[in-house]
């Protein structure tokens, strides 16, 4: 087996530092070392958006990059959303539209929803949708999601 | 995924040392889009693998007088996030903001979409209708290729041993030219071009002759495909629906298309007699209007 290597990062705001093999990919790290489960393991290869994560600022899916490729970089993951038991503006209003029904893909919706907004506070539709092009739901249906994104934008825009 | 060692190169040096050392079993991980997908299901099994994203040779993304160095590490967000890139090539942005989703494009690199040489990858056509170079580097040192010779086929680059990309230089656009890149996939985002397509024009200085014109077409053979003749046959010749059409024949005839599940031969010759049409209306169009 090869070497573990030592990573250290910031995660959801926290200083984050522990070892793990090279072959173990971000989305393992974070639900295995770290035991950061609200990422979620969909396809593994890309397509479904599941793993989404934030990494220095950029939406990535974790199943596409190794653990040990973190070292140094700050990581956002859907557990850093709810602030001091505060629920953010969009997992309010993915409740309040009912923006999820299993709720599997939901955490890499948030982290989607959430590099939008940082991005691009006042999104149109027509952005929402792309941005969330690569983001798989199979049983909400996507109007309610953009609906919720839409509101949660809103909601954002008054708290400033 | 298989066991591997992981290596961050800091320095161009290191990791041709690393390289030229590990051969084959050595594989330089840019975005990873492509390799740890492939990793994951063993389609490549390197021993060593060696991130290419700390090396400042592969991270240069730089506009000057006389074109634009994108290193091979250099993502493809950043490169259409960058106004005065988009302003002067925006088929760049045509391709490298299609490429997967926001997710996938935050990661993926020009470089690797180049190196893992699928004929389908949509960087490519834009990057032969631009007439870019690829810089390598080797034991032997420096080289260069113009990128239509670069792919070899499915998978195959005419990288050799020790050798890796350093970055792609494309040249400055001529006066009045325009360039447009396009696929055509089922559905609207996310997924493998069926087939694509570039065209760049140079156009002359009333703008209803062609001076030149670079055609390139993508998953209609075993590499893409970078179709001479169907420029040529342009130059001298005027602005017109019915060169266009002469153009759009050529490049059908040219490409050597497979059935699989994504598209038929017949669709697919199609295809490429649509989509160089209409690459073609778009690069006259940019060029009409200063290449916005
Ligand atoms: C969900 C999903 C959607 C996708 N959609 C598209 C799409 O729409 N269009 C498209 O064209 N592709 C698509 N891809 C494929 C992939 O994202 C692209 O090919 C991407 O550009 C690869 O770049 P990378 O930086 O991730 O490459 P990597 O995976 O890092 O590398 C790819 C290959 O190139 C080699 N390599 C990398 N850098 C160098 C170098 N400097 N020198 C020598 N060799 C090098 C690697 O060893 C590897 O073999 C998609 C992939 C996924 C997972």
């Amino acid at each position: 087996m090869s070497t573990k290597k030592r990573v250290a990062a910031t995660v959801n705001g926290d200083a984050a530092e522990f070892l793990c093999e090279p072959r173990q990919s971000l989305l393992e790290v974070l639900r295995e070392v770290l035991s950061l489960t609200g990422t979620k393991e969909g396809c593994n290869d890309g397509n479904c958006g599941a793993c989404s994560v934030i990494v220095d600022g950029t939406l990535v899916n974790s199943c596409c990059m190794l653990g040990v490729e973190i070292d140094g970089c700050e990581v956002e993951t859907v557990e850093g959303l709810a602030r001091n038991g505060k629920l953010h503006p969009l997992q309010k209003t993915y409740l309040e539209e009912t923006g999820m029904q299993c709720g599997f893909c939901t955490p890499g919706f948030l982290m989607s929803s959430k590099a939008l907004l940082d991005a691009h506070p006042d999104p149109s539709e027509r952005q929402i949708r792309h941005w969330l092009s690569g983001n798989l739901c199979r049983c909400t249906g996507y109007d309610k999601i953009v609906r919720a994104v839409q509101k949660a934008a809103r909601m954002l825009e008054a708290e400033r | 995924m298989h066991d591997f060692q992981f290596v961050t190169p800091g320095t161009l040096n290191e990791a041709l040392k690393l390289l030229a050392k590990h051969g084959a079993s050595a594989q330089l991980l840019a975005g990873g889009t492509d390799l740890i997908v492939k990793m994951r299901v063993r389609h490549a099994r390197p021993d060593l693998v060696l991130d290419a994203k700390h090396i400042p040779e592969l991270n240069v993304l730089k506009l000057d007088g006389t074109g634009l160095t994108i290193g091979a590490a250099v993502s493809c967000r950043s490169i259409y996030l960058d106004e005065r890139i988009a302003a002067r090539y925006p088929a760049l942005v045509d391709c490298t903001a299609l490429i997967g989703g926001i997710q996938i494009q935050g990661r993926a690199t020009v470089g690797g979409n180049l190196c893992n040489a699928a004929p389908s990858a949509d960087t490519i056509p834009a990057l032969i209708a631009l007439g870019a170079m690829a810089h390598l580097r080797g034991p032997k040192g420096k080289r260069q290729l113009p990128v239509e010779k670069f792919c070899l086929g499915p998978g195959k680059t005419a990288l050799r041993k020790g050798e890796m990309l350093i970055h792609v230089r494309i040249p400055k656009p001529a006066k009045n030219s325009g360039a447009f890149f396009l696929r055509f996939i089922p559905r609207n985002e996310m997924d493998i071009a069926v087939v694509n397509a570039a065209a760049a024009v140079v156009l002359d200085a009333r703008k209803t002759k062609f001076i030149s014109a670079r055609i390139a077409i993508g998953a209609a053979a075993p590499t893409p495909l970078y179709v001479e003749d169907a420029g040529a046959v342009l130059a001298d010749e005027p602005v017109s629906e019915n060169m266009i059409a002469e153009a759009a024949r050529i490049a059908s005839d040219a490409v050597r298309p497979i059935t699989d599940m994504r598209g038929t031969i017949e669709q697919r010759r199609d295809l490429a007699a649509v989509l160089t049409a209409r690459a073609l209306r778009g690069a006259i169009d940019r060029a009409k209007r200063g290449n916005r």
